[in-house]
């Protein structure tokens, strides 16, 4: 075998040895003890222990969402940051970029996603969402027409659905601030 | 010329086997490594001391083992989880048509055992994560011939977290091949010596995925139709069911669902290959690239089992799209690689010291400069400045003893915005 230990050895930081903490896990504590959330976005951990499943909610202070409380989760796999995180939206409600099983259509969640972003990036892309509703890559079809060709329609639709109510057949939760 | 017997007849070496490989061995040459013993005892190496680790009994592993068992390796091992695939027959060539649904690793450990007498290769039929450190420690040397990222970070990582600076054998030398269509790349990993794995992941090409919403209601390619049915329809109707995507009933439900959507949308191509080929990543596979690709491993495997010549340093990357380019370089560790970059640091306290003074040292220490640490263990938190929620459910670790969280020898890594990625602590206690 050739001598690599006499390299090695050469090295000044011979003594280098890393615990088994998996580079995921390190990343994840990382970009969690370093996340600058406004005060419209909260985390919650169900299991403080585990740092990979969580959710975030949503309360924007402003634009026609104003009033709600939006709740995700969040599941990080081992190959984090690798692979995007999995966010889904946990409530039924009226979105364009967001559809009724709760699959979000933002773009570093999936073609976009690159190791360098973080989940600050994607917490941030998701308040986004809410405060500039994207009609030209909807999720939910007849929430985007209605945005870009009946903006007012839209809007009311956008108020009751918060409300718990009822439009077009598809009944929403409720997701209103108590 | 030196006559040959027919090799089935004797276990043993028979005269003029290694001929050619000898006239590399059997004399050293001005370039040559000082380190390298011509004669005896570096062909006693090879043949009867090295034990190689191969990862993957695939493209790359089929062509990987017939290499190395030729070049006179004798103790070889093989590990991969999957089983023989139809598809594979076109150049995973240790596999014949009656193995279809056999182990790889088990199949090819048998074939190349038939047809190179004197060679024992020892096969795993599972998954690289089963093993732990003691099964790796026993190899002089690892070859990957893998698909998965996942996998290679795994190796990469524990490789790197394997040396232990009192022993020179827990250095692994780890050869990675990897290929996609004409394109492919060969590196030299020398676990904390160079640039590891993870030290270059930025430099992956990206998963191709289509945007969400071009997949929900603008379909026009049959991909578009198969991940509208993987990734919408299969948690939609199937709930919490995870989707297999070595499971052929699964494939044949995607298969079907993606061929509704592409009939509504007029759009051809959708196949049962293609919804398998997608939704499991596969990336065309030529066999003539697993070859180069395979060869420069084992070339390079040779060249470090016995210090015959010089080895690559450390990243070979053959692009055959346009014409054939090639291109060598030397990868560069990266300083805030979180596998193998970052600091260690050696740390003796008091047994009676808690957290909250630990968390003080680290802060005073001028040579570090830590603002607000987070302090963890490879299986809990210990302490974390946010979010709210987690600093107050770690807030009670602070005022215990460091001793009552973390065993002598025990490594804490630190997290915080101002180091590059994280520094780990080795504590001891006085």
């Amino acid at each position: 075998m050739i001598k690599i230990w006499s390299m090695k050895k050469n090295e000044d930081a011979a003594a280098k040895k890393k615990p088994k903490t998996s580079a995921a896990q390190i990343r994840v504590q990382k970009d969690l003890t370093e996340l600058d959330l406004p005060s419209t976005m909260q985390t919650y951990f169900p299991d403080p222990a585990d740092l990979l499943n969580f959710n975030l909610t949503i309360t924007p202070d402003e634009g026609m969402y104003k009033g709600g409380a939006f709740a995700f989760s969040f599941a990080i796999n081992p190959n984090y940051p690798h692979d995007p995180p999995k966010v889904k939206c946990t409530q039924k409600i009226y979105h364009p970029n967001v559809d009724l099983e709760g699959n979000v259509c933002l773009n570093i969640l999936r073609e976009d996603w690159k190791p360098v972003l973080n989940l600050n990036s994607v917490m941030v892309g998701l308040q986004y969402l809410f405060l500039e509703p994207n009609a030209d890559d909807p999720l939910n079809k007849d929430a985007a027409t209605e945005m870009s060709k009946n903006r007012d329609t839209f809007l009311q639709h956008v108020k009751q659905s918060m409300r718990g109510n009822t439009i077009k057949g598809i009944s929403y939760d409720s997701v209103l601030v108590h | 010329m030196i006559s040959q017997s027919n090799g089935f007849a004797t276990p043993h070496d028979w005269a003029g086997r290694y001929y050619h490989i000898d006239q590399i061995l059997d004399a050293s040459g001005p370039r040559t490594d000082p380190a390298f013993s011509a004669g005896d005892e570096v062909k006693d190496f090879l043949r009867n001391k090295a034990k190689i680790l191969v990862i993957g009994a695939g493209g790359l592993g089929c062509e990987i083992l017939a290499n190395l068992a030729l070049t006179g390796f004798k103790d070889i091992h093989v590990i991969d989880m999957d089983t023989i695939d139809i598809s594979n027959l076109n150049r995973q060539f240790l596999f014949r048509q009656k193995d279809v649904g056999k182990p790889k690793a088990i199949v090819a450990a048998e074939f190349i055992m038939k047809r190179v007498p004197g060679v024992t290769v020892t096969p795993y039929f599972g998954k690289i994560q089963d093993k732990d450190e003691d099964y790796y420690m026993q190899f002089n040397l690892i070859i990957c011939g893998l698909d998965s990222v996942e996998a290679r970070r795994w190796i990469n990582a524990t490789l790197v977290n394997m040396v232990d600076g009192e022993n020179p054998e827990s250095l692994k030398p780890l050869i990675d091949g990897g290929t996609e269509g004409f394109k492919g790349q060969a590196r030299v990993i020398l676990p904390t010596i160079t640039s590891c794995y993870e030290c270059s992941l930025d430099m992956l090409n990206k998963q191709t995925a289509f945007p969400i919403c071009t997949i929900a209601n603008t379909p026009r390619l049959p991909e578009h139709c198969i991940e509208w049915a993987s990734v919408l329809e299969w948690p939609r109707v199937h709930g919490e069911k995870k989707m297999d995507t070595d499971d052929p009933e699964h494939i044949t439900w995607l298969y079907q669902t993606a061929s509704k959507r592409a009939k509504e949308f007029n759009i051809e191509g959708v196949t049962w290959s293609l919804t398998q080929g997608v939704v499991k990543n596969i990336i065309p596979a030529i066999a003539s690239t697993n070859a180069i690709i395979a060869a420069s491993c084992c070339n390079e495997a040779f060249k470090i089992a016995t210090s015959s010549a010089a080895y690559l340093n450390n990243y070979f990357m053959l692009i055959g799209t346009d014409g054939v380019y090639s291109y060598t370089f030397e990868h560069e560790k990266r300083a805030d690689c979180p596998v193998c970059g970052g600091e260690a640091v050696d740390m003796s306290i008091s047994s009676e010291l808690p957290v909250e003074g630990l968390i003080d040292l680290l802060v005073e220490k001028q040579d570090i400069q830590i603002k607000k640490p987070s302090l963890s263990t490879a299986n809990k938190q210990i302490y974390l400045q946010a979010p709210p929620q987690l600093e107050a459910a770690t807030r009670p670790n602070l005022s215990k003893k460091v001793s009552e969280l973390v065993p002598p020898g025990g490594e804490i890594t630190v997290t915080a915005s101002t180091l590059p990625f994280s520094l780990s602590l080795r504590i001891t206690y006085t």
